[in-house]
């Protein structure tokens, strides 16, 4: 059961002299149940790559699979197949459109055919993931939300569609923050209660390397490096010719640790590094 | 998707006919479409067709590109084509029901609908070979003239470029709003026409909002800078003829002089 991506290249504009190739013979595997974390400088083509895992772009060459159906046969099969994977864009506020946050939220259960209770259900569920509280916004207008709430509701949006796979692309763009970390905390929440697989691209390190599992790192229109972010992280040069950079803390605990303190480089969270590094402070000055 | 459609159509080169100055196309396709109807010989539509296949070689644009420009007109052209054949009275060469099909008819339609062709084909040339930039930019000198009896020349020309700027802007948020919608289910394809009218609501509503939005923010963007239209104004490639251009115009007077030549001595061939 996974995502399978085999030598896909995709290609903008062919035969014109905008051509440009944005992704390039790409050898993916996605499993079930794993937090995957893309990243990539902007234009080393991770949109371009995860508009193909739901079947929106389709592959100028190579084929996408999900759980082994292609997703560009001309079948119901391939259509329930594009249909387990949900896709959040970048900026989804702006796909808003209806008069109320029940209504927008409601709009991908109804286009699936689902029966009044189901959806009135679906809606109360995705609301509760994003943290909006039911009796209080379902029938106010979501534009006249903040844009951190407004983003949640399209969240909640594509959530109720109830998809095995949740991409989200730069889900915290643009906000503050506080927004952001609560849109984070959220998303692993999600994945955490309900045993989704969740693919988040960014191109903030920091942010990702928390929560993911894996690591996939892009640069131009490739797979630099893949792996957990352990293993990401102990290949710097790779991750700086991607333009990417290792979280701070890791830095810091890096460059403690060439300075000559015994401590673990390998540690992704403030706490930890904290712990890490009062710990080794202590050793030293006991001797 | 939808980014793949070439708007504005401009499709970058080196050519002689790239680097003219814009403001000698944009009058010389008006010559040339005047002049396209002072032909009424298979000579001179031969002179005219000759014209624009020089044109279109000097531009070096793939000739796939024109042809793609022609394909949303061919029903157009088709129907022209069909009026002529059928109404035109004349001499009968076939017949079926009440539909007659007339010498004459043969003859208007099929110049007819080179006309429409070679007008297309021009036109176009003028878009691919000329940025908008460069267009805009050139119908604001032409009619600065006319500044002087009222016509705010530089404001049509700014309204102009900021519409074309918008164009692939718009498209690109059509396409990634349509596609967040097929994401949630949304079909756009299927159904009757009121089914898909209907459909169009969750892209028109978001597509509106975001037009909206940028109007908005390119305006105050624009007061911060303090912009307040064209006077006195400079800019930063100013518009030059050179003799590339000046050539242009006279091959494009010979050509006509030829042509009204044509129309006077020998007539209809």
């Amino acid at each position: 059961m996974s995502i399978s991506l085999k030598n896909v290249t995709y290609t903008y504009m062919p035969k014109t002299p905008f051509e440009k190739t944005a992704i390039d013979t790409i050898n993916l595997e996605i499993q079930r149940g794993e937090f995957v974390a893309i990243i990539g400088h902007t234009g080393s083509g991770k949109s371009t790559l995860v508009q193909h895992l739901n079947g929106i772009l389709k592959p100028t060459q190579g084929t996408v699979t999900v759980d082994g159906v292609d997703l560009h046969d001309k079948k119901a099969a391939a259509k329930a197949a594009r249909s387990k994977v949900g896709m959040v864009f970048q900026y989804p506020e702006h796909q808003l459109f209806e008069e109320t946050i029940y209504a927008d939220i409601a709009f991908g259960p109804k286009n699936l055919g689902l029966t009044e209770d189901e959806i009135d259900q679906r809606v109360k569920r995705a609301m509760n993931f994003v943290g909006l509280d039911f009796d209080q916004y379902a029938q106010r207008s979501p534009f006249q939300l903040s844009g951190g709430q407004m983003r949640r509701v399209a969240i909640a949006g594509v959530i109720a569609l109830e998809p095995e796979y949740l991409i989200l692309d730069e889900p915290s763009a643009g906000l503050d923050p506080r927004g952001r970390d609560e849109i984070f905390q959220e998303i692993v929440q999600l994945y955490q209660s309900s045993g989704i697989t969740v693919i988040l691209v960014s191109h903030n390190m920091e942010d990702v390397a928390k929560m993911a599992t894996r690591l996939i790192v892009m640069n131009g229109g490739k797979v630099s490096l893949d792996g957990s972010p352990l293993e990401v992280f102990r290949e710097p040069e790779k991750l700086k010719t991607a333009g990417v950079d290792v979280p701070p803390v890791t830095a810091l605990l890096r460059l403690l640790k060439l300075r000559g303190l015994p401590i673990d480089d390998s540690l992704l969270t403030i706490d930890e590094a904290v712990a890490t590094i009062t710990t080794a402070l202590g050793e030293r000055k006991e001797c | 998707m939808l980014t793949d459609i070439t708007l504005g159509q401009y499709f970058p080169g080196k050519s002689l006919i790239h680097q003219l100055d814009p403001r000698a196309k944009i009058i010389c396709v008006f010559l040339f479409i005047a002049s396209i109807f002072i032909g009424e010989s298979y000579a001179s539509y031969a002179l005219m067709a000759g014209f624009v296949a020089l044109v279109l070689a000097l531009s070096s644009i793939p000739p796939a590109m024109i042809a793609k420009s022609l394909k949303p007109l061919w029903i157009i052209i088709l129907l022209t084509v069909g009026i002529h054949v059928f109404t035109t009275p004349g001499r009968v060469v076939y017949e079926f029901g009440f539909l007659s099909v007339t010498e004459e008819g043969l003859r208007q339609g099929f110049l007819m609908s080179t006309r429409l062709v070679l007008l297309i084909v021009v036109s176009s040339l003028l878009t691919y070979t000329t940025s908008p930039i460069a267009l805009t930019d050139a119908i604001e000198r032409l009619l600065k003239p006319f500044e002087k009896v009222g016509l705010p020349a530089h404001e049509l020309a700014m309204m102009m470029t900021i519409a074309l700027r918008f164009i692939p802007t718009l498209l690109e948020e059509t396409d990634r709003i349509m596609k967040a919608q097929m994401a949630r289910g949304a079909d756009f394809a299927s159904g009757n026409i009121l089914r898909r009218a209907q459909s169009m609501i969750p892209l028109l509503v978001p597509l509106f909002i975001s037009a909206f939005r940028r109007a908005d923010e390119l305006a105050i963007a624009m007061e911060a800078r303090c912009y307040r239209g064209g006077e006195n104004r400079t800019r930063m490639k100013e518009l030059q003829h050179t003799g590339r251009d000046w050539a242009a115009y006279g091959f494009m007077l010979v050509f006509i002089l030829i042509l009204v030549y044509l129309k006077f001595t020998a007539g209809k061939l």
